[in-house]
């Protein structure tokens, strides 16, 4: 698909656990079909949206699927700008080294900064 | 829902010829669906197919084209990875055709 | 940057979240259950004081006010907004954030 008009600065941000409920990836679904329009994507985590990122997801027993590769596949798809709050992982006891990507980890204010630098954002 | 025989054995496939069950994907089949898309399967076309299994089974997900036609490039050579060498292989689409040959479900974003 | 949140704070970390990443000079609007934030002697109210003081401009939706008799009650700092004063703050804001 050709860009027309300007580039725009989109963040999709995301607050909520996997399998909880369906945002976690409804939204990735979004993120890999904005590829598709060559705009400037990255990804935001916070809260319990840190969760999705967490090595060693195994949904066999809950007969659900396991879509946290997909978050490898974005590298793929030209979206590397990953970002994670360490405010948010070190609430849960989490770091960088549980996280099954490379991210970019900020603190709170260095994440308002970045979503004040944003044309557009969504939330899942 | 419809269904596609391979090998005596009867799968279910969707209103538009995906495989239902991902685990029924068996050789014998692709080539029946391949069959059904009017495609004789050559060794480009199932190198194709491979790479697409090996990439849904690393990440999840079937690749947009433009993806698949980089990975492809990267992996199997430049001349390959063009849109032009998809298409000659899989005429409506490589996404669409080699991913329903290959059991996988509809690319995400696939226009 | 206006931000606009819908989640009661009694139930969810929603509005903490969006305090915590509002910046002086930015509006937030409470609409449907976040509007318990707004009112006098919640638990909420000590954030979003914080938040006044430090420059983020809060308002909050009348009608959701009124359909939860919470009208009445609203601390001081918060600005009342009726649907159209919804749309303005759209208008104004060329950024939105949704938080859900």
């Amino acid at each position: 698909m050709e860009a027309t008009g300007t580039v725009k600065k989109f963040l999709f941000v995301n607050r909520k656990a996997p399998y909880g409920s369906v945002y976690a990836l409804e939204g990735l679904e979004v993120v890999l079909i904005s590829a598709a329009f060559d705009q400037d994507v990255g990804l935001a985590f916070l809260d319990d949206g840190v969760y999705q990122l967490a090595k060693g997801q195994n949904t066999k027993a809950i007969e659900a699927k396991n879509f946290s590769p997909t978050y490898r596949a974005l590298e793929g798809y030209d979206i590397e700008k990953l970002y994670v709050e360490r405010e948010s992982l070190e609430a849960r006891g989490l770091t960088e080294d549980d996280l099954l990507v490379d991210v970019t980890v900020l603190d709170a204010a260095g994440m308002a900064a970045l979503m004040d630098e944003m044309d557009v954002m969504i939330s899942f | 829902m419809g269904t596609i025989d391979a090998g005596g054995k009867t799968y279910e496939v969707d209103e538009e010829g995906y495989l239902v069950n991902l685990a029924d994907w068996n050789e014998e089949l692709a080539g029946e669906i391949a069959k059904a898309e009017k495609i004789e399967m050559s060794d480009n076309h199932w190198e194709v197919v491979n790479f697409l299994r090996e990439y849904y089974n690393e990440y999840q997900i079937a690749p947009a084209v433009r993806v698949l036609t980089k990975a492809i490039g990267k992996k199997l050579g430049p001349e390959k990875g063009s849109n032009q060498y998809l298409y000659e292989l899989f005429p409506y689409g490589p996404a669409k055709q080699a991913c329903k040959i290959a059991g996988l479900p509809k690319p995400t974003g696939c226009v | 940057m206006l931000h606009i949140v819908n989640k009661s704070p009694g139930e969810r970390s929603t509005l903490a979240s969006c305090l915590a990443h509002a910046r002086p000079g930015h509006s937030v609007l409470l609409i449907e259950d976040a509007v318990y934030a707004a009112t006098k002697g919640h638990a909420a109210a000590g954030a979003v004081g914080r938040a006044i003081g430090a420059g983020v401009k809060l308002f909050v939706l009348r009608p959701d006010l009124e359909a939860r008799a919470r009208a009445g009650a609203v601390a001081e700092g918060i600005v009342q907004v009726d649907y159209r004063g919804f749309v303005d703050l759209v208008t104004q804001n060329p950024r939105v954030q949704s938080w859900l």
